[in-house]
Formats: structure tokens, sequence, C-alpha cells
């Protein structure tokens, strides 16, 4: 099909491709073990005393403790509301179907700063009662709009492949909506949701650029590297910070793609609702 | 659903000031020189992103969905996946370690008697091309895998060299999928500020929309800005939709 130089040539290609992606990651991880304060390759030795200091920095605990909250919750409110638009879009037909499957998408088309804004505003503009304070509540809810994307995508896609049948199956021998759901449906969707809430976890404990309109004063990890990179102290800690990020988010991706080949898919189309 | 109460709300904030402001934003936005120059900017580095990506991505997509073993394929697509999803801030964070004055690039290029191009517009364009690569990888490997390797192999024995191949049948094949990649890269880079921020000094419409909601709180204006990014992206999904690239999402 192709010639032997020709492949020769696309691995070749490949190959390059693949360090060019790789490379940077891997200068971050060995500033991680920098000896010196500042950041002049190549660096001269290697040490783990920035570990120890990382995880002795109350901002970095707090922004820790903030990110895994957040990420959690837009994770469940992800999971929950993502499985139930994907269940009603793939199994029942009503009127405005078309149209929740599209705004369910719609994230993927706006740009990050343009939902953020969208947020921010309505945040602040609440009507009294249901006033919030910018904070931990606000950022769960900003990432689980595109978290809910992704699981919704994954599910979707697994729906798509499995029959109604089995489900109607389970209702004509007697099976009310919540056993059918329970036993059949649910033990169907497992690893589909299993993938999309690791996917969704991952989107929200990297997320910048939504975060930075709806986290007032609380600080997620990702902020706080923002807002220490022009603190030249404090750079040896942000390198050791930013390794332990790319290991968070890439470990989640690694187990659902694993888990379920729809991840690959909803990877690319997954991501761009979200990882900004 | 929060979505829609969300832009809902945007646009009447921008109507609404728009009592005392009416088309003045829009106007001003037209007339000044410097944001005429900043949205220039922001569209022609997100082109060049765009075709860079689109240029880099084409053989490894090809390699992968064509030559390499299903088990080679399987390992690339993992190796594209992962990097993806890693945080997009500490991406750009390493970046700017690896081009700055005492960094990586320039420590690699002395030797060569070669400089790195430090920050501004070409780090922007690189370190943009860098982040939104695999979005463009894996739709355009998913377009390539859905060619059968039959028309290929038509094309060889008809008489075409590989490149002729490549360019009369691959390519055209190909386009749809490129396309759709497309929308990430060029998507991706229009709403972007936090890279201009850190590896230039120069502003992109993004970073004059944060300003305005977040220093100048001049809301109204940053809403007007951001009405720019969101127009263009309409049209170039409408472009995008005639060269197919819906159906290769």
């Amino acid at each position: 099909m192709t010639s032997r130089a020709g492949t020769w040539l696309l691995r070749g290609a490949t190959a390059l491709t693949l360090a060019f992606i790789y490379l940077p990651l891997l200068v971050i991880v060995l500033y991680a073990f920098n000896t010196r304060r500042t950041l002049v390759w190549p660096i001269p030795g290697l040490t783990l005393k920035w570990f120890g200091k990382a995880i002795d920095n109350p901002g970095v605990r707090d922004a820790l403790v903030v990110s895994l909250q957040a990420a959690l919750g837009a994770t469940a409110i992800a999971i929950v509301l993502g499985s139930l638009a994907a269940l009603a879009v793939a199994r029942h037909r009503f009127f405005g179907r078309e149209a929740i499957s599209f705004l369910v998408v719609l994230p993927l088309a706006l740009p990050g700063i343009v939902t953020g804004m969208a947020l921010n505003a309505t945040f602040r503009n609440l009507p009294a009662p249901f006033g919030v304070e910018l904070g931990l509540f606000t950022i769960m809810v900003g990432h689980a709009t595109f978290c809910i994307v992704v699981v919704y995508n994954n599910v979707v896609a697994r729906l798509r492949r499995t029959a109604a049948s089995l489900e109607e199956a389970s209702a004509d021998l007697g099976a009310d909506a919540w056993q059918t759901f329970r036993y059949v449906t649910f033990p169907q969707l497992k690893t589909a949701l299993l993938a999309g809430g690791l996917l969704a976890f991952a989107l929200s404990f990297d997320e910048v650029i939504v975060t930075t309109f709806t986290a007032g004063a609380d600080q997620t990890l990702p902020i706080w590297i923002l807002s220490n990179l022009s603190r030249p102290n404090q750079l040896p800690i942000v390198n050791v910070v930013a390794v332990f990020v790319i290991l968070l988010s890439m470990i989640p991706v690694y187990f659902a793609s694993k888990l379920s080949s729809e991840s690959a898919g909803a990877g690319a189309t997954g991501v761009a609702g979200g990882a900004r | 659903m929060l979505f829609v109460a969300a832009f809902w709300r945007l646009d009447p904030f921008t109507a609404q000031i728009v009592h005392d402001y009416g088309f003045q934003n829009f106007e001003l936005l037209w007339q000044s020189d410097v944001y005429r120059a900043i949205t220039q900017r922001t569209i022609l580095i997100a082109a060049a992103v765009t075709v860079t990506d689109a240029v880099l991505a084409l053989p490894v997509a090809f390699y992968m969905a064509k030559v390499a073993s299903p088990k080679t394929r399987n390992l690339l697509v993992v190796a594209i996946l992962l990097p993806l999803w890693a945080s997009y801030l500490v991406k750009v964070y390493a970046w700017r370690i690896i081009l700055q004055e005492q960094g990586v690039l320039n420590w690699a290029l002395d030797p060569l008697g070669l400089s790195g191009p430090g920050f501004g517009n070409v780090a922007t364009w690189l370190v943009f091309s860098y982040l939104w690569l695999p979005f463009m990888i894996l739709p355009v490997y998913a377009g390539l895998e859905r060619i059968p390797s039959s028309l290929l192999d038509a094309s060889a024995d008809l008489g075409a060299k590989g490149l002729r191949t490549l360019w009369r049948v691959v390519l055209p094949l190909a386009l749809p999928a490129i396309a759709a990649g497309s929308i990430f890269t060029f998507s991706l880079t229009l709403g972007d500020y936090i890279t201009p921020q850190l590896v230039s000094s120069t502003q992109f419409i993004g970073n004059v929309v944060y300003n305005n909601v977040g220093v100048a709180n001049n809301l109204p204006f940053a809403a007007a800005f951001a009405t720019v990014p969101v127009v263009v992206m309409v049209i170039y999904l409408l472009v995008a939709r005639r060269a197919g690239a819906f159906e290769s999402l």
C-alpha cells in the first residue's frame, strides 16, 4: 500500500510528534526535582525536598481540598443530570428532544470565557431569596455545565449500542420501572457511567477559565498555580503541584479509556467543552 | 438548561444597560485601531494554529489509521488521548519555562548559534499549536480509518505514486475530518486568554473581555467584544458544515 520509505517517514513523523507532545510534560516533571530555587536549565541536581514543602504549604492544601470537593460535586451533578438527559433522549420521543441533545452539546462551540461570563452574570444577579455567594457551590455548578456533556456523551453512546427491547422484556415480565432500571438498565450502563464520571472528574480538576469567573475568593489548585506563577519564590512548589495536577488528570482518563471504548470518542468532543 | 438561563441573562444584560450605551460599544470596537488589531491578531493566530495542526496531524493520523498494527494503534490512541486531558494550565506553564531566557529551548539551540522565539506572537502560535494538536489528530484519525484501504490500493494499481494518492485520494476524503478537527483548534484559540497572558505581552480578544469583566467592571463592553468570537465561530461552523465536518464530529 505505501512504500517502505513512506512507512519509515510516517513512523518518523509520528515519533517526532509524540516527542513534541510529551517533552514539555517531561520538562515540568524534571523541574519538580530541581535542587535550585530558580528555573535554570540544565538543572544542577535532583531532590525531593519540594514535595515535602508542597505538602506542608497551607495554601496548596486548602486549594487541594477545594479542588477535590468541586470535582466530586461537579461529577455527582453531571452523573445524575447527564445520564437522565441521555436516557430521555435515547429512549423516549418527546417535543423538544432534538433541542435538548443540541443544548447539552452547546458548550463545545462556545468559548470558555463566554460560559464563564454568563455564569458570573447569572450568579451575581440571582433574585434575592436564591442569591448565592461565589464560592465552592458556584464552582461546582459551573464545572457541572461542561461535565454533563462528557457523561451524556458516554451514556448516549452506550444506550445506542444496547437494545431497548431488553427493557421492554423486563416490563413484560412484570418488573416495575424502578426494578427495570435497577436490574436491567443500570448494569448495562455501569461502566459507561464510571468512565464518564472519571472523565468529568479529570475535566473539573483541571479547569481554569470558568473557575476564574465562578470561584470568588476560593482557590482551586489550577487557580492557585495561576496566582503563584508571578512569585519566583513559590515556583519550586508550583512545579510539584503541576506534576500532581498532571497525574490526577491523566490517571482517571487512563482508567476511563480501559473501561469503555466510548470514552475515546467522547474524548475530543468532551474535552473541548471544558478543558480550555 | 443552565446554559439557556445564562444566555437569557447575558443578552438582556447588554441590552439593559444599552439604555445609555446603545451601539456605542460596537462602534468603539469597529473604529478603534487597538481593538481591530487585537481582533485581527486573534483570528490570524487561530487560523495559523489550525493550519499547523492540520499539517502535523495528517501523517500521525495516517500512520495510526492505515499503517500501524492494531496493537500499536490502540497504544497510540491512548498516547494521544492522555495529554489531551492533562491540565491545560500546566502545559502552558511548561512552555513558559521552556521558552524563557534560560530555558531548555535556548540551551538546546545555543550550540547551533540560534536562539528561541522568546515570548511574543510566535510563542503564542507555538503553544496554541501544541495545546490543540491532539484535538486535530483524533478526529482526522477517525476520519481516515473510515476510508477503505481498497481505495488506496486501487489508486496504486492505477499507477498513482504515493504522493499523488495522498493528494488526490486521501486528502479529499479526509477533508471533512480535518474540518471537524479545525472547529476545535480554531474555536479554542479564539476564546483563550490565559496562553497569550503567560507567553506573550500581546492581547487577544479574551484578554480584553476578561479585563473588562474583572478589572474595569465594564460588563456591557466585555459582552460586546465577546460577541465577536461567537459571530466568527458561527460563520466558521457554517463553512465547516458545508465541508461535511458535522458528520465526522
